[in-house]
């Protein structure tokens, strides 16, 4: 199962564990579970066309993911998954 | 429209401010929804709930909505466009409840230029796909925003169908049957930045806000970038009132809730530099329908200002007395005497972004 870890600043809007274990076999696919999950937090991040929002980082195994519009990045159940978001002005 | 005269919902960049008078004056709430930027917040009059549009900088556009008077808030299944138009969820501007006998039905203005409506208190929303194909076919371009956005929404009380939205870039348009079908309703208005070629065209006008009369819904005020209109006949045709430099740009206009021919406006200095005109805040009000305005500067500060409300940031009480406004920089200014003097009652709020009475 790959490992999800989320930013602090989503847990103020879901009660989101330390980790989640997910099988999905892509970013895409984890999004979707997660809402499913969480009702709602798939549109935290990403727009209601799929794409990973603007200042919303996903991180697969120390690298950014490449497909902010579809989020096909694979994944597997050995896969370390991070979901940032950039911190901005004051 | 105002609900009553006592209690204010102020969304600023850090949150819902609660302001409410009593015995011993006003006093400042808690900040609720700390931290997060409210786009616009307002109290439905038909069942009390609150409903605030958050703007999330990193997590996109959010409704939440009270029903506990405020005490918590949770979130709202929010609008989103249908895929047909490729479009996203950038800003969702201005909060309208629908009318008393639509006691479900709610409308949210977005940008880009978007008009949603929710006929089931919330749990889904419908893109008003007439609007939006006008806003397509006309590609209305952004004014205050990138794209155009939808920021006033004027609901006949008179009947639930009829109903006028006004939008930057594009214009006021009407709708008498649900919004199946819209017209614009630009007749009168001025557009001294319209490209050579366009000069007849209904749309590419830039409304900053109208507000309609509740006293006679066929009149309704409208702050535009070009000047003061105003129109008796339900915006068939606009009346030019602008008399600079006062009565010319700006960006709120309020209606007084009995008097058809009273309304407040806020005077600003040009489009190109968009700060309190020399220095000095003042509240224009007029009690003829436009023709004559007072001065109203009592109370507020005539040097050393650049600071000034945006569009949702003046309203007026039932009552016709109390009127609130707050700016882009903090400032909290009411006066319980119709506009003749003010009091400030904060300096400290974080930049406002919408002033309603609850």
């Amino acid at each position: 199962m790959a490992r999800v870890r989320f930013t602090p600043h989503l847990s103020r809007y879901f009660p989101l564990p330390a980790e989640h274990e997910s099988d999905a076999g892509t970013v895409a696919e984890l999004v979707t579970e997660l809402d499913a999950a969480w009702p709602g937090l798939g549109f935290y991040i990403v727009d209601e066309r799929g794409a990973l929002r603007q200042h919303v980082a996903v991180w697969v195994d120390g690298e950014l993911i490449q497909d902010r519009e579809a989020l096909s990045d694979p994944l597997d159940p050995a896969s370390h998954v991070t979901i940032l978001q950039a911190l901005s002005g004051g | 429209m105002a609900t009553t005269s006592n209690r204010l919902l102020i969304g600023t960049r850090k949150g819902l401010l609660e302001v409410t008078r009593g015995d011993g004056g006003w006093s400042l709430g808690e900040m609720q929804l700390p931290g997060q930027p409210i786009a616009y917040a307002c109290r439905d009059p038909r069942n009390g709930s609150i409903w605030a549009s958050i703007d999330h900088g990193h997590w996109g556009v959010k409704l939440s909505r009270s029903t506990d008077d405020g005490a918590t808030f949770e979130e709202v299944e929010p609008p989103k466009y249908p895929e047909h138009t490729g479009k996203t969820a950038r800003y969702y501007w201005v909060l309208e409840p629908g009318h008393a006998d639509t006691p479900e039905r709610f409308y949210v203005g977005t940008e880009p230029g978007g008009l949603f409506v929710t006929n089931d208190d919330g749990k889904t929303w419908q893109l008003d796909e007439a609007l939006w194909a006008l806003c397509t076919e006309h590609k209305w371009m952004g004014g205050g925003r990138d794209n155009a956005g939808v920021h006033s929404i004027c609901i006949d009380p008179r009947d639930p169908n009829h109903v006028y939205v006004a939008v930057s870039c594009a214009s006021v348009l009407e709708t008498t049957d649900g919004g199946a079908t819209w017209a614009y309703r630009s007749e009168g208005m001025r557009n001294d930045y319209a490209p050579e070629g366009t000069e007849s065209k209904p749309y590419g006008h830039d409304p900053h806000f109208i507000a309609m009369a509740p006293s006679n819904p066929d009149v309704l005020w409208q702050q535009n970038h070009f000047g003061v209109f105003r129109s008796t006949n339900g915006a068939a045709s606009w009346d030019d009132l602008t008399q600079p430099p006062l009565v010319n740009f700006g960006f709120p206009v309020a209606a007084h809730p009995t008097r058809e021919e009273t309304a407040w406006i806020i005077p600003m200095d040009s489009d190109s530099k968009r700060v309190a005109i020399d220095g000095s805040l003042c509240v224009m009000r007029t009690d003829d329908g436009g023709s004559t305005w007072a001065e109203q500067r009592e109370g507020l500060p005539q040097k050393g200002t650049w600071d000034f409300p945006l569009r949702h940031c003046l309203d007026v009480g039932t009552d016709g007395e109390t009127l609130a406004f707050a700016t882009t920089s903090g400032n909290l200014y009411v006066s319980e005497d119709g506009g003749g003097s003010w009091a400030c009652l904060t300096n400290n709020l974080p930049m406002v972004y919408s002033v309603r009475f609850a």
